[in-house]
């Protein structure tokens, strides 16, 4: 199940871990991703908080973290190919896994019909 | 606020899927697909462009070309019938007004291709420097659109529709002909650093014009390209922007643009020129090469020794070079080749060196 914030960011809830990336809709807005500055494993991060930067050829975009919780894996394949997020943003092109400390925090979350209204209505 | 301006060719965009963005008033296309898609499209085959927002002042009468002279900093009078200058304008101060193409059409008649952002401004400016030169200036932004063909098969491509022989059209020349039947002024000219052309038809043409050629070639030889790409590809090739790289308060001594200042003659903010080439310039536009993983924009700093020795005025990711690079004023006595110097961006200080420009030469002719 995947769930969708406001400032659109993706999670992906596997058992206790919540895998997040940028969307679709995000990457499309962005255009061509040419860096991504990986957050770092080990440091916790709240929700709503700024997760790290994706450069695209226009400029800089600050990612917040969608959920509270420990950063247990990075995408460092990111690293060297940025144009993943492009290509998959909702897949291959994840940025990071969380252990997730309040799973309740997915609720608020809006699910994939809400959030393709809710890009409607903003764009 | 206004409405923002649509130039004629609005709904072909739309049509050709592109993403609109305001520029400068103007809703125009940044990408069609992709900013860097487009970039190499323009390096390897042709990219065409819709620059219709471009502003095209005419200066008409016995005095135009002296009065043109006055005006820009490089020469007019020395130019043929049909011949072409790239200068800056500049207010008394030496200060870049605008920066942008001078065609000589006739021994009483200039076009200055000006920047979109520049247009009113600028009509306004050269209508109060008029004093008692015999000249009328019209601004005919309205009624011309402008079209940009650029890349290394773009003559190969345009001479298939074009009544005129591109082959007699020199760089930095142009001419009148017809393009597809069309009534075109053509001009070997463009701001991306391959050979192409620039082509300036009637608004009401500018449809058809746009259809014909995007039909010359098959997809991989020719696409449209977007404002995205136009200002990668000018990056690269080390052409200045106004409002990034060029403002009032910087001279074509500080920019690299001592190279138009035709200091034999007369023009408005010579005085100041000579003055600071005689004093000395204090800064100088360089290029930086970011060694990190980061990109810089505009107004970041750069740091020596943790002092503040100049900002960023362009910064991005040069996709045919595949580096991170700027253009960047800094403080002369720091301005070296070879120099390290360290970038601020968003807070952290990335290693970076002061290069040689241009960033990258490609099939233009000059």
């Amino acid at each position: 199940m995947i769930k969708y914030s406001k400032s659109h960011e993706w999670v992906k809830k596997e058992g206790e871990i919540g895998v997040i990336g940028i969307t679709d809709y995000a990457q499309d807005q962005l255009g061509d991703i040419v860096y991504v500055e990986l957050p770092e494993a080990g440091n916790e991060i709240n929700k709503g908080e700024m997760l790290c930067t994706v450069e695209s050829v226009k400029a800089a975009s600050d990612i917040y973290s969608p959920i509270t919780g420990e950063i247990i894996e990075v995408n460092e394949d990111l690293e060297d190919s940025p144009e993943i997020i492009n290509e998959d943003a909702e897949g291959k092109g994840w940025i990071c896994k969380v252990k997730l400390s309040d799973e309740a925090e997915l609720d608020k979350l809006m699910n994939k019909e809400e959030y393709d209204e809710f890009c409607e209505k903003e764009g | 606020m206004t409405k923002s301006k649509r130039t004629p060719l609005y709904e072909e965009h739309l049509r050709n899927g592109a993403k609109m963005v305001d520029f400068a008033g103007w809703e125009m296309p940044i990408q069609y697909s992709s900013i860097i898609k487009e970039h190499r499209q323009v390096r390897e085959f042709a990219g065409l462009f819709d620059v219709s927002h471009m502003g095209e002042i005419e200066i008409v009468g016995s005095d135009a070309i002296s009065f043109a002279d006055y005006l820009v900093t490089n020469y007019v009078n020395k130019l043929k019938n049909g011949q072409i200058c790239y200068t800056p304008m500049c207010n008394k101060k030496g200060g870049i007004i605008d920066d942008f193409l001078v065609y000589r059409m006739a021994n009483n008649k200039v076009l200055f291709v000006v920047n979109a952002s520049n247009t009113d401004k600028d009509f306004k400016w050269i209508k109060n420097q008029k004093g008692k030169f015999d000249v009328e200036i019209n601004n005919k932004s309205d009624e011309i659109a402008q079209l940009a063909l650029q890349g290394p098969m773009a003559q190969e491509l345009l001479s298939t529709i074009s009544q005129i022989d591109l082959e007699t059209v020199d760089f930095y020349h142009f001419t009148q002909g017809r393009v597809s039947g069309i009534e075109t002024l053509l001009s070997r000219t463009g701001y991306t650093g391959e050979d192409g052309f620039e082509l300036y038809v009637d608004r009401e043409a500018a449809i058809p014009l746009w259809r014909k050629i995007l039909e010359i070639g098959n997809e991989k030889e020719i696409l449209p390209a977007g404002l995205g790409a136009r200002d990668t590809l000018r990056f690269e090739a080390s052409y200045m922007l106004y409002g990034n790289d060029l403002n009032e308060t910087i001279t074509p001594l500080e920019a690299p643009l001592k190279w138009t200042v035709k200091f034999e003659k007369d023009f408005i903010g010579k005085k100041a020129l000579l003055e600071q080439k005689e004093k000395g310039i204090t800064r100088k536009l360089r290029g930086l090469e970011i060694k990190d993983k980061a990109i810089p924009r505009h107004e970041h700093k750069v740091y020596l020794n943790n002092k503040v020795i100049g900002w960023i005025s362009s910064g991005m990711f040069a996709p045919t070079l595949k580096k991170s690079l700027a253009f960047a004023y800094i403080d002369k006595g720091s301005a070296k080749t070879g120099t390290n110097v360290e970038v601020e961006i968003r807070k952290k200080k990335v290693k970076a060196e002061i290069v040689k420009l241009p960033f990258y030469r490609g099939s233009v002719k000059n």
